[in-house]
């Protein structure tokens, strides 16, 4: 199947969006009344330079951090309207993340690391490991599941938090220069599960980087300007190679 | 248990760091529990002290003497079910340091009012007989490796002279709480003696001991025998053995205070420390935290995981440290021998340490977790890069 979508509706809603940090009494607008849709099931590419509000808006679609206008509707709900503990609530349901340095828990094997989310559901024993046994099948780390971090190479490491970002079968996934630490070969590795993941699962997945070779693996890229909002049309691709 | 691995496992994670802290607690704990149980000890004579004896002295002051001829009036007060006496005779066995307590006691009434101490019948009928005779507590023979039959001699001061007394008996405490470093022989001896050298010092007795028939009628039979030496030569004082005991403790106090307060000071800067350390853990971590955030756990989890870790390292800590105490407590009592008849490390030391450990670990964690939840996500997050 597809991971180009058409007719269904938008996963993400952005509308009107601002935000800017403080810094030393000064303000930074970082993101300017921004508004754009991202499509259920899209794979969607965020470049820019750096500064340029990527992570920011990222963050934000993420549901970790609250733009100061503006709405982000999220597979139907409107996040910043959340409290605190109910954004957590909806981020462990609908959200995985990938970070550029993994973020795993350096004294948890990978098994444990993929894991850890499942502790927020009620599954019992027998059912995490189940998920979890699917999760590293599915990232082919399998034979590395009882393996710590410090013990795998980086894609590995990347692989693991892969696993763990869809554990909960989010529909959203969020990534963050996830080949930004990694050699070529393990980039391609990871993007290639990124794309089977949008493909076969259809996730919907919204990738910032700054590498055009991994931009290009997205459906679409979006470009946020260097300067403050300065927003690019989405630029659909054709099909390309896996 | 997923949550109890990840806590220990973190506790791991810097090995020299988390040992320091546990080594610092460990001499914290174990010095708090020796400085606590030195005031355990100050405080022994009172704790073994009785409710149901009353202690009659000069009313000016212990060092003045009562005369002997007191203790048949003391006896007719009501309530009053028996009266021993006995003198505190200083004296000096080889060297001054080595010291312990030596009474001159009334051998036929004196253990009568005292079954705390525990004799052996047999050993106790040959005390009796011998007017030279002298009955040692347990841990004093032990301390100077006195047998029976031993001959021990004593440079009187208050009662000049070379004295010499016989080991007749060995007293056992009839629990921890006993004093059982004391030397007590015949008051009659002394007596004797004296008469003889300085007339006018005999049939002087230090203290009366009064056993009350109701321990509830301390006050009132206190009064009743002090009223009725008013106005005589010696006027006496009487009051219940614990406040006379409380008596001396008090002339010690500002020490025992001292103490205390050290003992305090220790655990505060153990504090500080591991605060710090704690505080140097939970900002490296800040980007985990952060990650976990973003995965959902409320910051309620976080906080745990820091408490969890800062109370693995204090229960590690402050176990070895109260672990120590015991034989290190064992090896200083036999240390310093007699100067503290009675040196335990008391239940209440115990509780003391366990509650030392728990708030040095859950203060410790206190403001690293506060600022661990507090942190935002994308701000803990940014820590990483
Ligand atoms: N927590 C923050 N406090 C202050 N300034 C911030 C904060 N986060 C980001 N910024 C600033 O906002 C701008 C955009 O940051 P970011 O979104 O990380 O850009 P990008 O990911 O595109 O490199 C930068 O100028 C950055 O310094
Ligand atoms: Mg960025």
């Amino acid at each position: 199947m597809s991971g180009v979508p058409s007719d269904t509706a938008p996963a993400v809603s952005i509308r009107h969006v601002s935000k800017s940090y403080w810094r030393g009494g000064q303000r930074i607008a970082v993101l300017n009344d921004i508004t754009f849709d991202i499509a259920a099931g899209e794979f969607l590419a965020l470049m820019g330079p750096s500064g340029s509000g990527k992570t920011t808006l990222l963050n934000l679609i993420a549901g970790i951090d609250r733009p100061d206008s503006g709405s982000l509707i999220i597979a139907g709900v409107d996040v910043a309207q959340l409290s605190e503990s109910g954004l957590a609530k909806w981020r462990a349901a609908n959200v995985g993340f990938i970070f550029q340095f993994y973020n795993l828990m350096p004294v948890l094997t990978a098994f444990e690391n993929v894991e850890l989310p499942l502790l927020l559901t009620s599954l019992s024993r027998r059912e995490r490991r189940e998920h979890v046994e699917t999760a590293l099948s599915m990232v082919s780390l399998t034979d590395r599941q009882d393996h710590y971090p410090s013990e795998l190479s980086g894609g590995q490491q990347q692989r693991v938090a892969i696993a763990r970002a869809i554990i909960t079968d989010p529909t959203l996934l969020v990534a963050d220069e996830p080949t930004g630490d990694l050699d070529r070969q393990s980039a391609e590795d990871v993007l290639s599960l990124m794309q089977q993941l949008n493909r076969q699962l259809g996730k919907t997945i919204v990738m910032v980087t700054h590498d055009r070779r991994a931009a290009d693996r997205a459906d679409a890229i979006m470009h946020l300007e260097k300067g403050e909002f300065s927003e690019r049309e989405m630029v659909q691709l054709s099909e390309n190679v896996t | 248990m997923y949550l109890l691995k990840l806590i220990l496992a973190n506790s791991l994670r810097h090995k020299l760091r988390s040992a320091l802290t546990v080594i610092g607690l460990l001499v914290a704990i174990l010095a708090f529990g020796l400085l606590q149980t030195v005031v355990g000890a100050w405080y022994a004579g009172v704790d073994a002290a009785s409710a149901s004896r009353l202690i009659t002295r000069n009313a000016i002051s212990l060092v003045f003497p009562m005369p002997q001829t007191y203790r048949d009036k003391i006896r007719r007060v009501d309530g009053v079910a028996a009266v021993s006496y006995a003198n505190w005779f200083g004296g000096v066995y080889q060297e001054p340091k080595n010291f312990f307590p030596k009474f001159a006691v009334d051998h036929e009434s004196y253990f009568a009012l005292y079954p705390e101490y525990v004799l052996k019948p047999e050993e106790f009928a040959a005390f009796k007989r011998e007017r030279k005779a002298a009955v040692i507590g347990r841990k004093l023979a032990q301390e100077y490796g006195f047998k029976l039959g031993d001959i021990i001699p004593i440079k009187g001061d208050i009662y000049p002279g070379q004295w010499e007394f016989v080991v007749r008996a060995i007293y056992d405490g009839k629990d921890a709480k006993v004093d059982t470093s004391q030397m007590l022989f015949h008051w009659d001896y002394i007596n004797e003696t004296v008469r003889r050298a300085l007339p006018r010092r005999a049939n002087q007795v230090g203290i009366f001991l009064v056993q009350l028939k109701n321990p509830n009628d301390a006050a009132a039979v206190s009064l009743a025998i002090d009223k009725t030496f008013k106005n005589s030569l010696a006027e006496t004082l009487s009051e219940t053995e614990k406040a006379f005991q409380l008596g001396f403790v008090k002339q010690t106090e500002a020490i025992v205070i001292a103490i205390r307060i050290v003992s305090f000071v220790v655990i505060f800067i153990i504090m500080a420390v591991m605060a710090n350390t704690m505080a140097m853990t939970a900002r490296e971590r800040i980007a985990e935290y952060a990650t976990l955030k973003a995965l959902g756990f409320g910051p309620g989890f976080v906080a745990l995981l820091i408490f969890g870790e800062s109370l693995a390292i204090g229960a590690l800590g402050a176990g070895l440290g109260i672990a120590a105490t015991f034989p290190v407590a064992a090896w200083f009592a036999a240390k310093i021998g007699t100067l503290f008849p009675i040196f335990e490390v008391s239940r209440d030391t115990l509780l003391m340490q366990i509650a030392a450990g728990l708030v040095v670990a859950s203060v410790a964690a206190l403001l690293p977790a506060r600022r661990a939840t507090a942190v935002k996500i994308v701000d803990g997050l940014r820590h990483v890069g």
